[in-house]
């Protein structure tokens, strides 16, 4: 017992020690759960860091468009408090897809800058300004010295940052494995709708992969996308495969449903 | 009705300035009145009235300094003159500022041209002969731009032109090639100055008009000063001396312009914008110093002017604190920061506007703009991502309103496994006549990969006059 104790008290001096020659030892860091327990388990803290930057790409064909990785991230900014930057290249977001995850319109200010080295200028701005809920920038290149400052921007102000990598061509996407400062990094890839009993698209789902987590492990996530709160939910395909139909059923078919159900 | 103003020259009273409608019928200024009567007795004539013509351009020209550079002269009698260093940046560069500035003339009433050149002879010859009615001489394209203007552009005395002509010069390149020294023998140094003034080999001082009364705070230096350093240094002591000036009248500054006098006697000048009135010490210090190295102090700064071009009364406010929400952190000092930084027309918000066309169901309001209340309607999923144009696709459906079961975008063959619609969206026939009978049908649909498109079809699908029944895709579903 006491082994055990000492042990978890080595553990303890050394991640102190770790945490003081980081630079950031008596601020506790501030986390923004997704709610989702198979991630938040996953994250160091248990949810994404705020006063970090983080880098989310699409996968396959969304390095090139990022619908799937600009919705995410718009979940993430919509469960933040305060004004969101979005600061793009070429403007090709449609406003009214943010307000569907929660991010309103009235707290989204855009900023169309030039070219790549006006999104990262801009960038750091907004975070070194510290008064906002999210900074999401689209950038193509991102090296380790301009990550790292936006990293350091972030941490003095405790804003969020996250980085959407988007890319102008498939083969420029192979820039995503590079190194760069940033504290956690995704991929998300769409995967087919949940599956519904009528004709119809289900409700989205991502396989989201953790590439890489500070002081965390990478890990992959099959979840469906974000709903009107801009909250992931886990998959859960056995779940839904057998409420629905039991959903839609009605009187005498309720007790079929529920066999059904039993043997499934 | 042609129109055309009537004036003395001399003892003759003869047309100053037609209207484009007397200038299709033939009439030119310079014709006697007599004349133009009897060709065109329908000819409305009225006095010109040259005094209130300068007050109405000094006027604008304060307008001008308001809005986009805060160095405007009046060039008499029909132009202004702009120093647009250092302002352009507020307008997203050179070309959108143009096109602003035209657009806005155009608004009240007025055809404007407008050019940015090197120099104000050359920007005021081709603003007034060339043939486009916006455009950007690149530094160093003086020379090819004027060698084929007339020499009236060349703002001579008319006897010297008539002189020229009689000499057989009639075009700016031919004039810039002869020999200088028998030119001023015959007509005086006003040829060569003009010249050189064109082609900027001599400079050309652009006295500002300046706006009535403003809080203006200034420093002279008995030793020109030049380094990044002292600049800063100097404008750390003026912002203070100004805010207290606004402080007494009770305002913020909206453009703030910061003036250099070189001491080769031009002017070089700083311009910032913000989004409210601000008296903010640091933060109006802050904006000024990020733009510092955007002067050329050449060989040195004599005296420095601080201008708040543009004030605003400034209500001092009593900070509510509430003990249940959280106050919302204020970010109109980043959005200044930004907007000096991109431009203030690429910092914005996204409003809603009442149509069921996607392209036209936002409209960009500035990022400050006080808050709408209405939002877009919730009824159906939305693409994260708007094409900035649809792009056709091939794609094959049954007829009248299945989704399609293949399409093919960009190359790539899709087969659609899963799909939402129709949604049907009628054209805006209250704003186009072409649109009363279009529709379009939405698709939402899944391909076998899990990817997800919003497809439409132009047309109903039954009706030819709908549209032309061809697939396009407008935005991709994350």
């Amino acid at each position: 017992m006491t082994a055990e104790l000492n042990k978890k008290s080595g553990l303890e001096t050394l991640r102190a020690a770790i945490s003081r020659l980081e630079g950031h030892s008596d601020r506790r860091r501030k986390m923004l759960p997704f709610g989702v327990r198979e991630i938040d388990s996953r994250l160091p803290g248990g949810g994404l860091a705020l006063g970090a930057l983080h880098e989310v790409a699409g996968g396959g064909n969304d390095a090139l468009h990022s619908a799937a990785a600009g919705q995410f991230c718009a979940g993430i900014a919509a469960r933040t408090r305060g004004k969101v930057l979005w600061i793009v290249t070429r403007q090709d977001v449609f406003a009214p897809s943010l307000k569907q995850v929660g991010l309103s319109a009235r707290r989204t200010i855009y900023v169309e800058a030039g070219s790549d080295v006006d999104v990262l200028a801009c960038f750091e701005e907004g975070l070194r300004h510290g008064g906002l809920g999210a900074v999401v920038a689209e950038v193509a290149r991102l090296s380790m010295t301009a990550s790292r400052r936006l990293q350091l921007a972030a941490e003095t102000s405790g804003s969020l940052g996250i980085a959407i990598r988007r890319w102008r061509r498939q083969t420029d996407a192979a820039d995503f494995g590079q190194p760069t400062a940033s504290v956690t990094r995704w991929r998300v890839s769409v995967l087919p709708s949940v599956p519904l009993p009528v004709p119809g698209v289900g409700r989205p789902r991502w396989l989201l992969e953790l590439i890489r987590a500070r002081a965390g492990e990478c890990a992959d996530f099959e979840v469906e996308a974000c709903d009107a709160k801009g909250r992931l939910a886990p998959c859960s395909p056995i779940a839904d495969r057998l409420s629905l139909p039991a959903a839609l059923a009605d009187g005498s078919d309720q007790e079929a449903a529920g066999q059904r159900r039993a043997r499934a | 009705m042609p129109l055309a103003l009537v004036g003395r020259e001399g003892r003759r009273r003869v047309l100053l300035s037609v209207d484009l409608a007397a200038r299709k019928l033939g009439l030119r200024p310079g014709i006697p009145v007599a004349k133009a009567q009897a060709l065109y007795p329908d000819l409305v004539l009225m006095d010109a009235d040259p005094e209130g013509d300068r007050l109405g351009l000094e006027k604008l020209a304060l307008w001008f300094q308001h809005r986009i550079a805060p160095i405007v002269a009046v060039d008499a009698p029909d132009g202004l003159v702009l120093d647009t260093t250092g302002a352009d940046h507020l307008h997203g560069g050179e070309l959108p500022m143009l096109k602003d500035m035209v657009h806005r003339m155009a608004g009240a009433g007025f055809r404007a041209k407008a050019v940015v050149a090197d120099t104000w002879g050359a920007a005021h010859a081709i603003a007034r002969y060339g043939r486009a009615p916006i455009a950007i001489v690149p530094s160093g394209g003086t020379d090819s731009a004027l060698a084929d203007l007339p020499l009236e552009a060349l703002r001579l005395p008319s006897t010297i032109i008539e002189g020229l002509a009689t000499l057989g010069v009639a075009r700016i390149g031919p004039l810039a090639a002869m020999p200088r020294a028998p030119l001023t023998l015959r007509f005086g140094p006003d040829v060569a100055r003009r010249l050189d003034q064109a082609f900027g080999r001599i400079g050309e001082a652009i006295v500002p008009v300046r706006p009535v009364d403003p809080v203006e705070v200034s420093r002279n230096f008995a030793e020109p000063i030049g380094a990044a350093e002292t600049i800063a240094r100097y404008i750390g002591k003026l912002v203070p001396l100004l805010c207290q000036g606004l402080d007494e009248r009770g305002q913020g500054v909206r453009r703030l312009d910061l003036l250099l006098h070189r001491i080769d006697s031009r002017t070089e000048a700083i311009r910032v914008a913000t989004a409210m009135p601000v008296r903010d010490v640091k933060r109006l210090t802050r904006l000024l110093c990020e733009k510092i190295e955007t002067i050329d102090p050449g060989f040195g700064i004599e005296r420095m002017v601080l201008i708040a071009s543009l004030a605003e009364p400034m209500d001092r406010r009593q900070t509510v604190s509430s003990l249940i929400a959280e106050e919302e952190a204020d970010v109109s000092d980043l959005v200044d920061t930004l907007a000096n930084r991109v431009g203030t027309q690429a910092l914005y918000r996204f409003a809603p506007v009442e149509s069921d066309l996607p392209e036209r169901s936002f409209c960009r309001v500035p990022a400050l703009a006080p808050e709408e209340t209405k939002d877009w309607p919730d009824h159906w999923p939305r693409p994260t991502r708007l094409l900035a144009r649809p792009e056709p696709v091939q794609a094959m459906a049954e007829l009248p309103d299945q989704p399609p079961l293949f399409f093919i975008w960009r190359g790539v063959r899709r087969k659609v496994k899963c799909a939402d619609g129709p949604e049907r969206v009628f054209g805006e026939w209250w704003k186009n006549d072409a649109e009363l009978t279009i529709a379009r049908d939405y698709f939402r649909v899944e391909d076998t990969s899990g990817e997800r498109f919003w497809l439409y079809r132009a047309g109903d699908g039954e009706h030819g006059e709908t549209g032309s029944q061809g697939w396009f895709l407008h935005g991709i579903f994350g």
